[in-house]
């Protein structure tokens, strides 16, 4: 299993991989809280990414509406723990069963009836907004008025009930992005991810060659909506509150999926290079506002627009494919470009 | 409820329908000629319906009046950015012209927002509460004023279609790419030209629309949908398909905030547009997808 794993990987690409690893492990010990909870936020982004790049860098399928997975996941383990006392790690299966089923009906709608490209963006979004109208009005998880979990004062971590300090979110969350980073990098050179990769590239080929796209398309999607809930699971147990027209925003969607458009689509580090690259760079732009006074709200937002804006025209593949030329870890990291 | 209410809500929506239809419009010309989704569409709405609210606070200048100059202010932001941006993208895959658009987006939605602040802001007409009684039936005088409206721009806009001569060599770079590009149009202005006009309707739209509805910044992403939805639903690229789109959206939310809660009302128009992407993918009046 590991041997086939790591065959063809470069050595000195593991080399790198294990540094990475090593420094995120030790990271807490080293940074204060504020830095831990900007890394808890880049790692989210991070593992996310990784799940909706299943979906569109694998597979062709652009989804603008992955915060329906992320809403299902938190609202199904928070309404499981609030209501029923059920802990998080009993409530994520059913949050990922949930969330799995919702992939499947928008699955199943679109590519049985040949919905592909902006039409599937599209209906990712009506989805989700559908799910963000609906939940306003779903009085059993408090509607607009906002879902809380119970907050203490917690001295001691308890992993079982994810209640604690960030310290423990930021290892659960590493946990997430390690095994995601893993387990994209198998289906990527399984037979599945080289007929995802031929669906990308060319449907009608695909087809031709007698690759069942519809059923790689759902096998995509249900990948993807069932990895996306254990990061709306972490979200709710970490932020503690609930809103829909906060969980099922279309903002929260485009979040999701910049980190991977600017670290590169369909590549396996481009969800982490972006999530690092976006989030530190908004933190720090964050920080320098408030120090000059100019914190409106919008500032952060429109830096995000800018830098989508200028990596979508200069960089069309994102940066990581140049940066990888430059590691020289191009071999089989890349799909052809 | 006495059977006038129905009547009265009913003509409301129709109203408004034509709005959203004539804002549907934009986006259907823009998809149609160019090939790009607007993602932009309803961030371009409330632009022009921010000019529309600054012109009246500060010069008391009607938006009716103002929809015309607010068209042509639209034209010109819609033929540089398809110049500009928009140009060097049309053979890039679709996902990467989308992301443009969403880039472009979040800076109009948010640069609105750090400009005019999150609180909503309105346009109080001398017309405001004026209505018409046409038997039992009690029609408001802005909306019929703003119906009327949009569907004089949409009549402009086809006649140009149908009669011009550049409407005609537009609809030709629609329909045949390379043709037009063999009998000699210049292909990358004639698209410049139609994502004008595409911002333009959604211009007059704007500035039509702020008699009825106020102006946050968040309007933008809410109405982008709605423009798609209705779009999706009547048949992308059919121009009536566009305005026939809109006013059945126009109707369906009327409806739901009658019989259900008003806030729920754009669950239908979701509800609609999942139906129509299920059962007949083209739209009403498009042609079959290919």
């Amino acid at each position: 299993m590991i041997a086939r794993l790591l065959h063809g990987v470069p050595r000195h690409a593991l080399l790198l991989l294990a540094g990475l690893l090593a420094i995120l492990v030790a990271a807490p010990i080293f940074a204060d809280d504020y830095l831990v909870t900007v890394l808890i936020l880049i790692l989210y982004f991070a593992y996310t990414g990784q799940a909706w790049n299943i979906l569109m860098g694998f597979a062709g399928q652009l989804s603008l509406g992955h915060a329906l997975f992320v809403g299902l996941g938190a609202y199904t383990s928070a309404a499981l723990y609030v209501h029923f006392g059920i802990g998080p790690w009993i409530g994520m299966p059913v949050a990922i069963l949930i969330s799995v089923a919702c992939g499947a009906i928008i699955g199943f709608l679109a590519f049985r009836f040949g919905v592909g490209g902006v039409y599937f963006a599209i209906l990712t979004i009506a989805f989700c907004e559908f799910t963000r109208i609906g939940f306003d009005h779903f009085d059993w998880v408090a509607g607009s008025s906002g879902l809380f979990l119970p907050v203490a004062n917690y001295t001691r971590n308890d992993l079982i009930n994810l209640r604690g300090q960030p310290v423990m979110f930021y290892y659960v969350i590493l946990a997430l992005t390690v095994a995601a980073f893993v387990m994209c990098h198998a289906l990527l050179r399984s037979r599945v991810g080289y007929y995802w990769q031929a669906i990308r590239e060319d449907e009608a080929a695909a087809r031709s060659l007698g690759i069942s796209t519809f059923r790689y398309k759902m096998i995509a999607i249900v990948i993807s909506s069932g990895m996306t809930a254990p990061a709306g699971v972490f979200y709710a147990f970490y932020y503690n509150n609930l809103f829909p027209e906060q969980t099922f925003f279309i903002l929260r969607s485009i979040e999701i999926i910049l980190g991977p458009i600017i670290g590169g689509v369909g590549t396996l580090f481009g969800p982490v290079i972006g999530a690092f690259l976006l989030t530190g760079l908004s933190e720090a732009l964050q920080e320098l506002l408030t120090a000059y006074g100019l914190d409106t709200p919008g500032a952060k937002r429109v830096f995000y627009g800018v830098c989508l804006l200028v990596v979508v025209m200069v960089l069309p593949n994102g940066i990581w494919p140049p940066i990888a030329r430059l590691l020289r870890l191009d071999r089989r990291e890349t799909p052809e470009t | 409820m006495p059977a006038e209410i129905y009547l009265n809500v009913a003509i409301s929506g129709l109203l408004t329908g034509l709005v959203y239809g004539l804002m549907a419009l934009g986006l259907s010309v823009i998809f149609g000629v160019v090939r790009v989704v607007n993602f932009a569409h309803g961030e371009m709405m409330t632009v022009a319906m921010y000019v529309a609210v600054v012109l009246f606070a500060q010069l008391g200048l009607d938006p009716l009046l103002m929809m015309l100059p607010i068209a042509a202010l639209l034209f010109a932001v819609g033929y540089a950015m398809q110049m500009a941006l928009i140009n060097p993208f049309i053979a890039r895959p679709e996902h990467s012209q989308f992301m443009l658009m969403v880039a472009v987006a979040i800076i109009l939605v948010n640069g609105l927002l750090i400009v005019f602040g999150p609180d909503a802001q309105t346009v109080q007409t001398s017309y405001a509460f004026d209505s018409f009684a046409v038997g039992p039936v009690i029609v408001d005088a802005t909306k019929l004023y703003a119906g009327l409206a949009a569907i004089l721009v949409a009549a402009a806009l086809f006649a140009f279609f149908q009669f011009a001569p550049l409407g005609k060599a537009i609809r030709a770079c629609a329909d045949n790419y390379t043709g037009a590009l063999v009998v000699g149009l210049d292909v990358k202005r004639l698209y410049a030209l139609s994502f004008g006009l595409g911002a333009a309707c959604v211009g007059a739209a704007g500035a039509i629309i702020v008699l009825i509805v106020d102006v946050t910044p968040p309007l933008g992403p809410a109405y982008t949908l709605l423009a798609f939805i209705i779009v999706i639903t009547g048949g992308l690229g059919s121009m009536p398909g566009a305005l026939l789109g809109g006013i059945l959206i126009g109707l369906t939310e009327a409806m739901a905030g009658l019989f259900f809660t008003p806030s729920a009302k754009s669950m239908f128009a979701f509800a609609i547009l999942v139906l129509v992407l299920l059962f007949r993918p083209q739209g009403i009046m498009g042609k079959r997808l290919t």
